[in-house]
């Protein structure tokens, strides 16, 4: 292979390597500690527990630094290369319809097949090799500030930048199971970075729960991977996806389970890999990890759910639709299992996450929620075929959800930094006044997560509020001037046509992302009427800030909300139907581009139709968006809650519907009790104790005493019979035996010397016989 | 047709750790404690950088052009035409270049077309390397026959991984050290020459020597409670597992002989003389297993009427004997429950040694002299036992799911995890097969690993007892890194040699899925390999379930330095521990290349008998 990495076949190898090489360095050399004595743990921001009289590592100052460059290095590199792949990707004409960059090599041999590893620059690459850099740039520059006083922030830089690499290496994958390798290395870095204080119980459990149930997932699609192998020989997307006769043939075959009532397949393999993406994604029924996973650190947040992780899913199987849809045509009504699956798991997931999201408290969750809603709009988009529309929500999605979760994550700084003063303050109390000690205990109990903690933050931190506001109406896709409203409204469009046409999926689809976005624009405009309206509700809140703003921790953490606001509020032009009044004319004189780019992906059967501007589907938009708004704005805005007041929903949803909502529909304890204690009742007690112990074991330990009594019967057989044939021989018996007995206990080398004499026995007659038989 | 080295490092494996044995036995267990130690590490050091010798100078011949995967290739061809034109045209030898190729063993191909028949790959080119063979009992027809292929290489560099970690966890026994080290040491001589048998005398004579040391190891150095009755436990089973493939094996020998001396037989076997395959001189009743699997592929093992039942052939008569006889040491379901215990029981270098390597013995001869020897019965056993492996795989993972005991959880994991390898044997195609050999590499380092870090903690906490340790990783951070890294191969993470196992022994058993069938009377099951590999999928999830409950549980959480006042970090030679059989894990999961071609080209002389791809 004649490899040049100046050339752009060759160029995006190079990608995922800075953040790789920048997790080995840092893991290696950069992360050194030293260790000083356990002090107070609101220092951390009260995610370390107090070790009293014992000595932690902290990480070395210059560790730390070191370690911050190493990891910028990384992806700033990323970032250039694929700003250079980008430039290239989109300058060629109709990229992916004929040309593609790609090179390869081999892997893993496997017999007369040999798996190969390579790359992969069309459309769909391109843009995210766009999207992915910025916003991981951005994460790596906040985490600078956000991870400033943690006791081990070169272990964070490196496991973000091992995050950072599998993410990439997953965009620029050119077949499944390089994919699947950035995949589960992304999983494995959720893990440890939601469990990264990992000292707290909730944290590990989240770590474990979120990598249980994507496992269970991953497992699936492994299995679809491994199908899909054995069907074609090959797991290239471009030798699968773009070949005709390997879709007919998949769409044709029957499936090896349910193969007989009519599933094929591609339909199998299809629903295994949505499975994949169904626990990746966060989609109903397995969502369950990811309002857990909020126990992170908030620059994981973002990358999981924002940026890496979650993309990650729907990008996958954005990238294996033409599989999904192989032998249907959902623009004419004839649609495949795997897309109907889509369509009902997406629309269902976009519905039923809002409606938790709507009663949350803490102020990560309700994101969480939010981005489980969102996921399944695009789901539901690619269900009903809009392909296009389903990635051009991913990317604005990513965008404004990374500057959502990185402004919470400033709103959550700036609380602990309230509550560390109000700690500190307390203490000077304490000094003069003994007995205030008591009460001193208590503060532990404070949530700087919780909104109805909040209140006024407007004040205190204003370039957090702009850019939280600036997300938040992107979220909610409030018209015309927000990125969420250009990709949202696309995928509402599609789903009109289908409904227009009398197709049932898009009618779904419609209807529940319709209620969906109301909800959104609702709880998005309650979340930031509770954070940021009205008058500071408590003490912690009065004093929250950011350290003012020259400390590096303000400038850090505040630079990547300012770079991300105008990719949230604006990326959304690049993808604006060209009917559309004014806006179209101005940004689409020559046809949606965003459109125009990525549909070459795929081929051309496979294409979505684009379209035609209807004004229904966007007063919709109109409708859902605003009016979600302006209820959020009625209830939180027009009379902010004040302290000791109760939240507003509260008062107008039933009592027995809100909890429902705030114990998610109590879904997790039915798992508990469905799922795992089943089945640690099905290792206890039937498999270990009934059959290993019980039934195997059981049945040994019978035969052996069959033998023993077996042996005693003999034994006084042997008395009546023979007794007296002669005492010698069983006296001798019983010489050897104690003289044995010695041998074992105590003294064992002369047992062995006597063995090792019988092998260098066997060992002269061995050479004596060589030598004989050689003459 | 390999170079090898005129030094015979094969029999320099197996006894220069016996004579080290016997010259320890004379040192002072009070006074020369260092030096027992330094003497049995230099001996396990030096038996590993012999094991890396031969495994690197046997991957140089397989690889590259004009090496084994090459000839394989040409030989595969060569069957092909001939099966299609009674012929044999070295210029329509396709994507080779031929240019490498021996000129007389080119010509002998030329001259004996018959032979591309009979797989080349099996008996010309075996792919035997750094052979000796010199006539033992010549009355028996035993001789001392010796080399590695592309399966037991990677098992020699395994067990010289393995045997440096056991000498280095074993550095702070006190008790009868110089015969710890001394019996450790016959235990890695036995291991080692069971690998590198050819001849199935010989490789029952190593396979005993490995398990009587594995008693006194057991049984003298282990944990009180539990040590005598494992140690007979396991002792009892394999013995009785071994004496059953004894009885086979002897049989087939006794049937091979009947063989060569028909008139068919004896034709085969002059034309084999003359060819060079079997050595001048050779006698008919011989334990050489080249020579027996040359008697099998004839068909010597195939002819109807055995035991006087019409439709019952020899191979299909013993295969199941000879096949769990072994399986026995590999832990195969119903008879795997030696293995938990013993390794609960036994210091914890044993239990490295025993489930790193021993087991891998187990599978090891299980293939050697079951599937190679008697192809025919494999074809019509494997398609039901298969089910056992299931079991297996999904049971280990169970149980080790609800254990208290940190080295139960482990000890039932490697049950679950050798189930694999015996599925993968079962799938009878090379990517599945492929997949049990790197399993078997993969699976031995990283429970070696394992018990290496659980013999750490133990040290430290004298507990095993799961709920009651915590956030360990703050105080043993090598440790818990290493159980991570361990953990994560045994899900089957990418990036770690675990995938690289695993994942080739599903496609192989999903390729094989359409057309193995079993017949059940007159009810036949096919397409059935796919639904088990989906239900094996479950014991996948398990395992991750139980790995990260116990890293949960052990490493990560709040630490208690009042209970346990003694846990620090651990020492230098832990440390190289953890990276003996650390870094392999990581290295074999990013770049397969290193064993995938080699064990490929071990697996493909098995796959020509067995007639299939």
């Amino acid at each position: 292979m004649d490899v040049n990495f100046s050339d752009i076949n060759y160029l995006p190898w190079l990608i995922p390597v800075g953040p790789l090489l920048a997790f080995v360095i840092i893991s290696l050399l950069t992360n050194r500690s030293k260790w000083v004595p356990a002090t107070d743990h609101h220092e951390y921001g009260g995610h370390h527990p107090d070790y009293d009289g014992m000595e932690v590592p902290v990480v070395t100052t210059q560790s730390r630094i070191a370690s911050i460059v190493v990891g910028m290095s990384g992806v700033v590199a990323a970032w250039l290369m694929s700003m250079t792949v980008f430039f290239e990707g989109i300058s060629t004409d109709k990229l992916g319809d004929k040309t593609v960059f790609a090179s390869g090599m081999n892997w893993l041999d496997t017999g007369l097949n040999a798996l190969r590893m390579g790359v992969l620059v069309d459309p769909l690459t391109t843009v995210m090799l766009f999207m992915v850099p910025i916003a991981v740039v951005c994460i790596f520059i906040y985490s600078i500030g956000y991870m400033a006083h943690d006791p081990r922030q070169a272990r964070f830089f490196s496991l973000i930048s091992l995050f950072a690499g599998a993410m990439l290496t997953l965009v620029v994958a050119d077949n499944l199971l390089l994919l699947f390798i950035g995949w589960e290395v992304m999983g494995l870095c959720s893990y440890m970075l939601i469990g990264f204080w990992f000292e707290k119980k909730s944290a590990y459990s989240a770590a474990i729960k979120a990598f249980t149930v994507t496992r269970v997932a991953d497992v699936i699609m492994l299995l679809g991977i491994v199908y899909l192998y054995a069907m074609t020989g090959t797991l290239n997307f471009r030798e699968i996806l773009n070949n005709p006769e390997t879709l007919d043939m998949l769409s044709n075959a029957p499936a090896i389970i349910f193969g007989s009532w009519g599933l094929s397949a591609s339909g199998l393999i299809g629903i295994f890999l949505i499975i994949g993406t169904v626990g990746k994604s966060a989609q109903f029924p397995l969502h369950v990890w990811l309002p857990d996973a909020m126990e992170g650190p908030t620059p994981v947040s973002a990358m999981i759910h924002a940026a890496a992780m979650v993309s990650a899913g729907i990008y996958a199987i954005i990238r294996m639709y033409p599989l999904f849809a192989a032998g249907a045509d959902p623009h004419h009504g004839v649609y495949s299992e795997p897309l109907i699956f889509m369509a009902v798991i997406g629309s269902f997931t976009a519905l039923f996450a809002a409606t938790m999201g709507v009663v949350q408290r803490d102020v990560k969750a309700v994101l969480a929620y939010s981005t489980i809603s969102q996921l399944g709009f695009m789901m539901a988009a690619l269900g009903i075929g809009a392909y296009v529309a389903a990635f051009f929500h991913l990317i604005t999605h990513a965008f404004f959800k990374a500057l959502l979760f990185m402004s919470s994550g400033a709103v959550i700084h700036a609380m602990e930094h309230g509550e560390h003063h109000v700690h500190e303050h307390h203490h000077e109390h304490d000094e003069h006044d003994e007995h205030h000690h008591h009460d001193e205990t208590e503060p532990h109990h404070f949530d700087p997560q919780d909104m109805m903690n909040m209140g006024g933050l407007r004040y205190k931190i204003p370039v957090t509020f702009y850019a939280f506001v600036a997300g938040g109406i992107s979220l909610a896709g409030i018209p015309l001037i927000t990125a969420g409203f250009w990709s949202k409204d696309e995928i509402l469009a599609d789903a009109w046509l289908g409904l227009t046409h009398g197709y049932g999926p898009p009618a779904l689809v419609f209807i529940m992302l319709a209620l969906a976005a109301f909800l959104t624009a609702f709880y998005t405009s309650r979340q930031i009427g509770l954070t940021f309206a009205g008058q500071p509700r408590t003490e912690e809140a009065e004093h929250a800030g950011l350290g003012g703003p020259r400390s590096i921790i303000s400038r850090t953490m505040q630079l990547p909300l300012i770079i991300l606001i105008p990719f949230a509020l604006f990326a959304g032009f690049v993808g604006v139907p060209p009917e559309f009044p004014i806006f179209g004319a101005i940004f689409s004189p020559d046809g949606n581009p965003f459109f125009d780019f990525v549909k070459y992906t795929v081929l051309e059967a496979f294409q979505p139709e684009k379209p035609p501007f209807s004004w229904w589907p966007v007063l919709t938009s109109f409708g859902v968006a605003l009016g979600g708004w302006y209820l959020g704005w009625l209830l939180y805005w027009r009379e902010p809650v004040k302290a000791g007041e109760e939240d507003p929903i509260k008062r107008i949803l039933p009592e027995s519907i809100y909890n429902t909502l705030m114990n998610r529909y109590y879904l997790d304890d039915l798992y508990k009790m469905v799922f795992v204690q089943p089945s640690q009742w099905f290792s206890r007690v039937v498999v270990s104790e009934f059959i290993d112990r019980g039934i195997i074991d059981g049945f040994i330990h019978l035969i052996a005493r069959l033998a023993n009594w077996i042996g005693d019967l003999l034994k006084l057989l042997n008395l009546w019979l023979i007794d007296g044939v002669g005492d010698g021989i069983p006296q001798g018996i019983v010489r050897f035996g104690v003289w044995l007995r010695r041998v074992q206990t105590g003294r064992v080398q002369q047992y062995l010397i006597l063995a090792i004499m019988a092998a260098l026995l066997i060992g002269l007659i061995f050479v004596v016989s060589t030598t004989v038989a050689a003459n | 047709m390999i170079e090898t080295f005129s030094f015979p490092v094969l029999s320099a494996i197996i006894f220069f750790p016996i004579i080290v044995a016997v010259v320890i036995l004379f040192m002072d267990n009070d006074k020369q404690r260092d030096l027992i130690r330094g003497t049995a590490l230099t001996t396990a050091v030096v038996l590993l950088v012999l094991s890396a010798m031969v495994y690197f100078g046997y991957n140089n011949e397989v690889s590259g052009d004009g090496g084994l995967l090459d000839r394989q290739a040409v030989w595969q061809q060569l069957g092909e035409q001939y099966t299609a034109t009674g012929t044999v045209d070295l210029n329509a030898i396709e994507g080779v270049d031929m240019s490498v190729f021996d000129e007389t063993t080119l010509a002998f191909f030329e001259n004996y077309p018959a032979y591309a028949d009979i797989d080349g790959t099996v008996i010309f080119d075996h792919g035997l390397a750094f052979e000796e063979k010199f006539t033992w009992i010549d009355s028996l027809g035993v001789s001392y026959h010796v080399a590695v292929d592309g399966l037991s290489a990677p098992m020699v560099l395994l067990t010289g991984m393995v045997a440096v970690a056991g000498v280095l966890i074993s550095w702070r026994i006190d008790d009868r050290i110089r015969e710890f080290m001394a019996f450790f040491l016959l235990l890695v001589a036995g291991v080692y020459g069971v690998f590198v048998a050819v001849d199935m005398f010989v490789l029952f004579f190593f396979y005993e020597l490995a398990i009587f040391p594995m008693y006194l190891l057991i049984a003298g150095w282990g944990w009180v409670k539990l040590r005598e009755y494992a140690a007979m436990k396991l002792t009892l089973y394999i013995l009785i597992g071994s004496v059953v493939a004894l009885i086979g094996a002897l049989a087939m020998v006794l049937t091979a002989n009947a063989f060569w001396n028909s008139a068919e037989g004896d034709a085969i076997f002059q034309a084999a003389q003359q060819a060079g395959v079997i050595a001048e001189g050779a006698p008919k009743f011989n334990f050489d297993i080249v020579q027996l699997t040359l008697a099998g592929e004839a068909g010597a093992f195939n002819a109807l009427g055995y035991l006087g039942i019409d439709t019952l052939t020899f191979a299909n008569f013993w295969f199941p004997f000879i096949f769990i006889g072994f399986a026995i040491l590999a832990g195969m379901f119903p008879f795997h429950n030696w293995s938990p215990d013993g390794h609960v029981a036994a210091p914890t270098a044993v239990s490295m040694i025993h489930a790193g390597v021993l087991m891998k013995l187990g599978a090891y001869a299980a293939l050697r002299m079951g599937v190679q020897l008697l192809p025919e019965g494999a074809q019509t056993h494997l398609p039901w036992l298969v089910f056992l492996t299931l079991v297996n795989v999904v049971m280990g993972a169970f149980i080790a799911f609800r254990q208290r005991d940190f080295k139960y959880v482990i000890g039932f994991s490697s049950v679950s995890h050798m189930g694999l390898v015996s599925m993968g044997w079962a799938s009878m195609n090379t990517i599945g097969m492929t997949g049990a050999g790197l399993q078997m590499f993969s699976h031995g380092a990283m429970t070696a690993l394992f018990f290496g870090c659980v013999g750490m903690v133990y040290d430290r906490a004298h507990t095993r007892d799961i709920p009651s340790l915590g956030g360990f990783i703050r105080r043993m951070p090598w440790v818990g890194v290493a159980f991570i890294v361990g953990g994560l191969t045994s899900m089957g993470m990418p990036g770690l040699s675990g995938f690289i196992a695993e994942f080739p022994i599903f496609m192989g058993m999903f390729a094989a899925s359409d057309h193995i069938t079993l017949q059940i009377g007159s009810f036949t099951l096919s397409n059935y390999y796919s639904i088990i590999v989906i239900i094996a999928a479950i014991a996948i999830v398990i395992t991750a379930a139980y790995v990260l409950r116990v890293t949960g549980q052990v490493f990560f959480g709040e630490f208690d330095a009042k209970k346990y006042p003694e846990v620090g970090d651990i020492t230098i030679t832990d440390r190289a521990i953890l990276l003996l059989l650390g870094v392999p894990l990581i290295v074999l999961g990013m770049y397969p290349a290193i064993m995938a071609p080699m064990i490929q080209a071990g697996i493909q002389p098995v796959i020509a008998i067995l007639g299939g791809m």
